[in-house]
Order: structure tokens, then sequence, then C-alpha cells
């Protein structure tokens, strides 16, 4: 470690909101050269918005930046930042086309003389420098390769050199290890610690505490945008991490007389045959791979599937509703297994899907309410067998569901693309229930949607439950879970844990241990006491519930 | 559930209606309108929403006040160049008595637009999934060749094959299923840009077209293969009535059919289609293969018209250009998921008109192609004008 006074970035009293939502309250908080310090908190908690302003990106309301001991340069000159701090991001933000050597300066290559605004790039110039700088890391890439044929660790490398070659002093890692398998991330940990040890201040964001311990000097704790803990690692346990991550347990009225309903009609259909079989789900995604999963969902029970954003529960989601393929492994629905990757079929075997991004998937804007929401049972609607569609018996279908929902519209017949996000969710949520499901694939349903709606969709989630539906539901957002019968918990692409639901507790699912599982704790023996006190028999055999012990290393390095 | 449907319908009326601005902010003059609104929020009550009402009040105002009621904004898309139309009804009158004629409106001007007609109602549905076919014109060339080819006398430049007329109108249809079939597999399966391959696609059809006849015309067409295109039921073209009852079918079975609806789904969201259970791919093949047979009706009627099938027709003519103008300005969006046939229709008959009054008034030949163009254009900018921001993207 360098031995330096001043710290390289300092923010003070950062303010920030986006209309209503004060997404930062008055954050102070320091990079000290040479020390990696630990960014954790929560989905909403604030690290982007803080990692926005840190870099550049956006104004805070109200606080400061410096770096070195002076002012930031104003928001947005772009270049001013790059010089002061540089940002890895969580994806990749190299150019595929261009050359390992011009991603490295891009931006900034290095030219020949002549007339100013006229100079040539110096090609030979700009691969010597690469070249020397990937030395100088020893990174092992040819700085005449196109970008394009390398892997996504060596991608990040690059990144990491061409923050290292402007010259800065910070970066920032915004999740660098997401997308990365197990022995890449120890390499990408020991160039963080190359870097560190040449003076280079590191402000690194993980959901994965364990890394945070692995790596990190310094944690700091963000929670409701609010600094809640900032201490070295070394005097921190990861039971004061989590909890102060989490929080006290939020109060949630609306939720309270729903919670007090009995639902032991539902789970008495759960020694029934199993619905949904999923077996050794295997599959490669932009949503997050999945590397052998299995679950079973019995009629009328609420399964709940939990994890990281990248730990596969999107894709796991998204093959069972055929909206993306299986690599290996079968889907089976009611004894018959659903085709790989054939969202029609899926439908017409029974499953109602709701999608995680409703922009992209969910509701066609132009159209109205009653055509997004009776477009998957325009076969039933269609008079005897010719196809004949008629608005007003559109509308009809429409109506029950959409009230029931309480879409706050004009008409059924306002286009979608009018509504608020809400009520587009709820157009969405209509969409997937109307077709009277026997299994319900919803993916974060309740993601961006005020708590009142947030209710009514975990409502009907429950409803369609009760009318012996199963669901599954795919979600990183923990309060999603609450009417869950079982959650499961994947951590990278694999089942890490499960949790029958605890009926005598006031929260039916520990969130503590929960989240503790989401990121990657081994929460072996925290489980097996869960496990002590409650119905052991939906449990996993342990094995499968030990995340990252020595066997899955050696896996991963295989 | 019946409160909420008495809910809808209210609602839907006073939308349609749209007149009374009041019932959305509930003042007393607007009769009814707040005790709708009245109806409503105990609805919302009832089924025991807080919140959710409000966000429905601010939309309501929004879309009320702002501009037009949602529902009306297709229709006004559509109708968008009715006023255009009148003007040039007007333009056209002033400038030659002929003009205002049964005579010229509905014998000349509709035999002259039922072929482009046909070829629109394809490109539009083309578009309506959000994609795009440059070779219409090559198969609206292409195919009545072919079949004319088969069919006439080698004196008359034919194969000498002597085909019967009616197998040479079902190889037209054939030859426009096949090229669509291929369009539509290059572009949907093998995922090449529908932009490059129908490019492609236009030159390759344009040469058979040329080579098979050896630059020569075909002509003498017999009487079956030039009815549609030629025939008069008293001063109405048959091609009109074709022309006219292609508009109509395809209107009400996009307006009507669950295909049609999803054609708009497509178009509108492919995603979200796609995770609603319809099958993407299929459909949108199916609307190439359409297209590519209604290109090569239309240029059967094109050639019962003159009794000939020339080299020139379809792709030297450059017909695409008209066929596109006449399907955005009538508000077909380039992007896929909206326009109709309404619209679509009136974009032709404002081109056939245009051209009518262009030769009416004995335009100087040299100067034809710049006028046509400058119209299209204003129109264009004027629909835009009638029809708001979406009118004309």
């Amino acid at each position: 470690m360098t031995p330096t006074t001043a710290t390289a970035v300092e923010a003070v009293g950062i303010h920030k909101s986006f209309g209503p939502t004060h997404a930062l309250r008055g954050i102070d908080l320091a990079l000290e050269p040479g020390r990696c310090l630990g960014l954790v908190g929560r989905n909403g908690a604030g690290k982007s918005t803080l990692v926005s302003i840190l870099s550049g990106l956006l104004q805070a309301d109200a606080g400061e930046v410096r770096f070195g001991g002076e002012p930031a340069p104003p928001a947005g000159a772009v270049h001013a930042w790059r010089e002061r701090i540089a940002t890895v991001h969580q994806h990749s933000m190299v150019v595929p086309d261009l050359t390992v050597a011009e991603n490295v300066f891009l931006g900034r290559l290095q030219q020949r003389g002549g007339p100013p605004g006229w100079r040539p790039v110096s090609w030979r110039a700009v691969r010597a420098e690469a070249r020397r700088t990937l030395a100088d890391w020893g990174l092992d890439i040819d700085a005449g390769a196109p970008c394009r044929k390398l892997t996504i660790e060596q991608r990040q490398l690059v990144e990491i050199a061409r923050a290292v070659a402007s010259g800065t002093r910070c970066l920032l890692l915004d999740e660098p290890t997401a997308a990365l398998e197990h022995d890449a991330v120890e390499r990408l940990f020991e160039r963080v610690k190359q870097l560190t040890a040449s003076g280079v201040a590191v402000l690194y964001i993980s959901h994965h505490l364990e890394e945070v311990f692995d790596i990190c000097d310094d944690v700091a704790v963000l929670r409701d945008g609010e600094l809640v803990l900032s201490s070295p690692t070394a005097q921190l346990n990861r039971e004061r991490l989590v909890a102060a991550m989490v929080g006290p347990l939020p109060v949630r009225e609306i939720d309270e007389s729903l919670s007090r309903l009995d639902l032991s009609g539902a789970r008495a259909q759960q020694g029934a045959d199993h619905l949904l079989e999923i077996a050794d789900l295997a599959a490669r995604s932009t949503h997050g791979a999945l590397r052998g999963v299995s679950l079973r969902v019995a009629a009328g029970e609420q399964v709940g599937v939990v994890g990281l954003i990248s730990s596969g529960v999107v894709t796991l989601g998204r093959i069972v509703a055929g909206a993306d393929r299986a690599e290996s492994g079968t889907v089976t629905l009611a004894g018959r297994q659903l085709p790989n990757g054939r969202p029609d079929a899926a439908l017409h075997a029974g499953v109602g899907y709701i999608p995680e991004d409703r922009r992209a998937e969910g509701f066609v804007g132009p159209l109205s309410i009653a055509e997004n929401v009776t477009m998957t049972v325009t076969d039933r609607l269609a008079k005897a067998g010719r196809g004949v569609l008629v608005p007003r018996a559109l509308e009809r279908a429409a109506a029950p569901l959409a009230g029931a929902l309480s879409v706050a519209a004009a008409s059924l017949r306002q286009p979608v693309a009018e509504l608020s996000g809400g009520n587009q969710q709820k157009v969405t949520v209509a969409r997937a229930l109307i077709r009277d499901p026997k299994l319900v694939v919803a993916i974060t349903p309740t993601r961006g949607v005020d708590v009142a709606s947030k209710e009514l969709l975990l409502g009907a989630l429950r409803a369609a439950a009760e009318r012996g539906a199963g669901v599954l539901l795919a979600t990183d957002d923990l309060d999603d879970i609450e009417h869950c019968d079982r959650v499961v918990v994947l951590v990278r692409g694999r089942v890490a844990a499960e949790f029958p639901r605890d009926p005598r507790a006031p929260a039916p699912f520990d969130r503590e241990l929960l989240i503790a599982a989401t990121e990657g704790l081994d929460t072996q023996q925290q489980q097996e006491q869960t496990q002590a006190q409650q119905s052991p028999s939906q449990s996993q055999p342990p094995s499968q519930s030990q995340y990252r012990n020595d066997a899955d290393r050696k896996d991963g390095r295989a | 559930m019946s409160e909420i449907q008495d809910r809808a319908d209210t609602e839907g009326e006073a939308t349609t209606g749209m007149s009374t601005p009041g019932n959305t902010t509930g003042s007393p003059d607007a009769k009814g309108g707040s005790d709708k609104a009245g109806a409503r929020a105990s609805a919302d009550a009832s089924t025991g929403v807080l919140a959710a009402s409000r966000p429905g009040v601010l939309s309501r105002l929004s879309s009320r006040t702002a501009q037009r009621s949602p529902a009306a904004v297709s229709w006004i898309r559509q109708a968008a160049l009715l006023p255009v139309l009148v003007v040039i009804l007007i333009v056209g009158a002033t400038k030659s008595d002929a003009f205002f004629t049964v005579n010229n409106l509905v014998s000349g001007v509709g035999q002259q637009v039922s072929a482009l007609g046909i070829t629109v109602v394809g490109e539009s549905l083309i578009l309506l999934i959000g994609g795009m076919d440059l070779s219409l014109e090559a198969t609206y060339g292409l195919a009545p060749m072919v079949a004319a080819w088969l069919i006439v006398p080698t004196m008359a430049f034919g194969s000498g094959a002597l085909l019967n007329p009616y197998l040479g109108i079902l190889i037209l249809l054939a030859i426009g299923a096949v090229v669509g079939l291929v369009n539509g597999l290059l572009i949907v399966k093998a995922r090449l840009n529908g932009f490059i391959v129908t490019l492609g696609m236009t030159v390759l059809l344009a040469g058979v077209q040329n080579g098979i006849v050896h630059g020569q015309s075909p002509y003498e067409l017999p009487s079956a293969f030039s009815y549609l295109g030629s025939a008069f039921v008293g001063q109405v073209p048959v091609s009109l009535l074709v022309a006219g009852a292609v508009f109509a079918v395809t209107g009400l079975f996009l307006r009507y059919h669950r295909v049609g609806r999803s054609i708009y789904a497509i178009g509108g969201n492919p995603e979200a289609a796609r995770a609603a259970g319809i099958k993407v791919d299929r459909v949108k093949i199916g609307v190439y293969v359409a297209g590519s047979m209604l290109a090569a009706v239309g240029g059967l009627i094109e050639a019962g018209k003159v009794s000939s099938v020339t080299v020139q027709q379809g792709y030297q003519e450059g017909i695409i250009f008209s066929v596109f103008a006449a399907a955005v300005i009538g508000g077909v969006s380039l992007r896929g998921g909206r326009g109709g046939m309404f619209g679509a229709a009136s974009g032709v008959v404002l081109l056939g008109l245009v051209q009518n009054i262009i030769d009416l008034a004995q335009v100087s030949n040299y100067w034809q192609l710049a006028i046509s163009g400058a119209v299209i254009l204003f129109a264009l900018a004027l629909a835009r004008v009638v029809g708001g921001e979406a009118s004309a993207d």
C-alpha cells in the first residue's frame, strides 16, 4: 500500500431525488488510495445512483464530489471525469468490432502531428501503447485481435486496461463478477489486488457478500438511500453485514389483513401429483445461465424462485414459458413434456406467462387494453372456428379481469401505451390469467409497481393458486414471495437452498436467511437449524444446499 | 362483474362521444358525466383500490384535454387524407370540365388505380407486420409475364406452350406465392435483412422477366386472361370492383379476424405477440406470401388493361415508389403495427386523382414526374398536420 494522505475520491452530503423518490439522502463516502471499498446494498438502495454520480453521469441535487481534495468537474464533462475516475460496468462496454488496442484507447487515440482537427491517428503508437499496458498488467491478450473474439472475462480486462491506461487513480467496478465463472472471479481479484497495491483506489460494488469479504478493505452499506454502515471489513462478520443491508422489517399495512387469510385449503392439495416438473435444466442465456436446475410445483402451490438478477431465476421462468430455449433438461407440465422454446405450445399446454420486461414482451402499446388482455384467448373468443373477433366481445371478455385488477383507464379501448407503468403491468398479468392457466409463470411481476398495485397483483396470483393453478414466481424482490408456500434460492444457475413456509412465524420466510442465501453465503448451517424446526419433507438434500464448497470450486475449474 | 361491465360501456361511450371534457373535471354542467364519474369512483372503492384510481384520472385528463380521445386517434390517422382529397377534387374540377364525370372518375381513374391499389394492399400488410418488400413491383411484372408467355403463341412472343388461360392465372398466383414464400423464409427464418433480400429479389425477378421473352412484350392475350383488367359492368370497370372487394375484405379481415389482429400485434411488438402465444414466424411468412400474391393479381389487371405484358411492367416503371407512397400517405406506418385499409385506399385514390389531373391539364410530359413528386410530399405533410404526431411516421 502506498502511503498517501489525500483521499482519492470524496463524496460529501450527496442528495439525489427522482421525482418523489429520494434516492440518496446525504451520503458521505471517501475512497482512500490503495484501498478497496466495497459498496453493498439491496436493489433500490441507491447504489446505481451513487455510482452514476461518482462517475459524472448524474448531477447530485446537493453535496459535492471531490477528487484528491479538488472539486469535481461539472457533470457531463466526460473527458474530465474519465481522467479522474474510470468505471467498469457490469455489462461489457467494449466495442466488439474494434481491436483490443483501439478499445483500450477509445476516445483518446494517439495522433501524429498536423494541423489541429486534422491529425491522423498513429496506429503504430496505439498498438505499441496498448501492448505495453497489457504487458504491464500481465494480461495475455493480443492487442490486434478484435474484441468480438474475446471471452467475457477478457473483455472485462480490456475495460480495466482502458481504465488504467487513462491514468486514472480511481476505479469503479460495478458488479464485475456477475457474468464470470469462479476461477475467472479469482483471477479478477488478483488484478484488483495488483491495482490497489499500486496505489489505485477501488470502489467495488457487488451483490456477492463473500466477494466483499475476500477482497475489500472497507465496506459501506447503503439502505434506502442512506449510508447505514461504514467500517473496515476485518471488524465485520456476515451477520452484521446482512442485518445492516436488510434493516428492520418493513411495516406493511395492506398486507396484514391478507396474511390473516386462511390458506390451508390451497396447501391441502400439495400432496397431489406434481403439476410442473423441471428436470436438470441447463441453458446459457443473457438473462443468466442455468447449470442443472430441478424443481417441482404442485397444483395449487406457489413456489418462489429467488436469486440475484444474473443467478438464472429469470432464465428458469423464461424456459418454462417457452420464451428461451434450454440446452438440456426437460419441462413437464401435467405429465406432458413441453417443446423447447415454443411460447405458443406452452400457452396451449396451460402456461400463463408474465414476462420480466413488460415493455419488451408484456403488451403491444398501440393496441387497446381489451385486445392486449384477450390476446392469449383469441382462439376461444373467435366465432365458430372462423376466426372472427368482435371488438365488443373482446371488451366483454377483458372487463372482468381488468376490473378485478382495477386497471385504471379511460376505457378498455385505450391503447396500453398511454397507461401508467403499474396499469400496464396489470394488463400484462390479466393477459396471462385470462386463459385460466394451469401454471402461472410470473417473472418479477411487481417490478416498478406501487404498493397497492403490488398487493393486487400478488393477490391475483394467489387467487389463481387457490383455484388450483401452480404458480412459479421468479423474482429478485423478497417482498414478492410472502404468499409463497415454498421458496427456492438460485445462485449462479444452481439451486442453492430451499425454504419451506413457516406458518407460525410473523414473517413466513426469514429474510436474513434468504438474503444470505441469495448472496451466495454458505447457508448450510443456518438452514439445518431451520429444517429442524420445520417439516423436513420439502427440503433439498444438504449437498445441494451448500454453495461454493470445495467440490463446487473444482467443478468450476474443470 | 356486471357493474364493471357497465363501467366499461359508459366509459366507452364517453370516449367515443368525446365532446364533453366536463366529465373529467366533474363540473356540474356536464349532464350525466359527473354521475358516471361518481359511479366509477364507487366502483373503484368497491374493489378496494385506493391509490390506483388516481393515475386513471390523470390519464383521462391528459388523453381528453391534451388531444383526441385514444379511440379516435387511429380513425383520424386513417382519415387524415380526406380533406386533401376534397381539395384535390376541387382543384380538378376547376382545371377541366371533363374531370367531374362518371366517365372520368369511375371508368378512367377507377381503372387506372385498381392494379396499383391491389399491390398497395399487399405492401400495407407487409408494412403492418413491420416488414417491407421492394420486390412486389417485380412480382407485379414477372408473374403476368410468365403466365402470358406460356399462354400466347410464338408469333406474339409466347413460348409456344399455348397454355389454357385459366391455368395461366393459377400459375400467376403460384409465382406470387413462391416469391413471397422465398422472401418470407429468407427474412423470417434465415433472419436476413428484408431490405436487401427483397432488393436482390427485385433485380432477379426483373431479370427473369426480361430474359424469358428476350426483351419482347407478349400480346394478344386471350380474353379470359385480360378480363379482370379490361371488362366493364356498365360504366364500372371490373378491376375497380375487384380492387374495392380486396380492400374491403382485407380491411374486415384486419379488423375482425384473429389472424388480422395478430398482424397488428406483431407489428406493434413482436416479442409481446410471441409471449402471448401468437405464432409470429408463421403469420409473418403468410403475410409475405399474401402480399406477393396480391402483387401478382395487380400485375394481371395491369396486363389485361393494355392487353399485353410489357418488359417495363413493374420494375422498369418503378411502381414500388407509388406503392410505398400510397401506403404511407394513407397512414400505414413504416415501423409496423399502425394503419389500415381505409387510409391505404385513400392514398391510392389520391395518387390516381393527381395523375388524372396532370393528364387532363395537359402538363408537359417532361414535368409530370416532378409535379407528382411534389404533390406526394405536400400530401404527406398535410396528412401529418391533420392526423397529428403519430400519423406519418
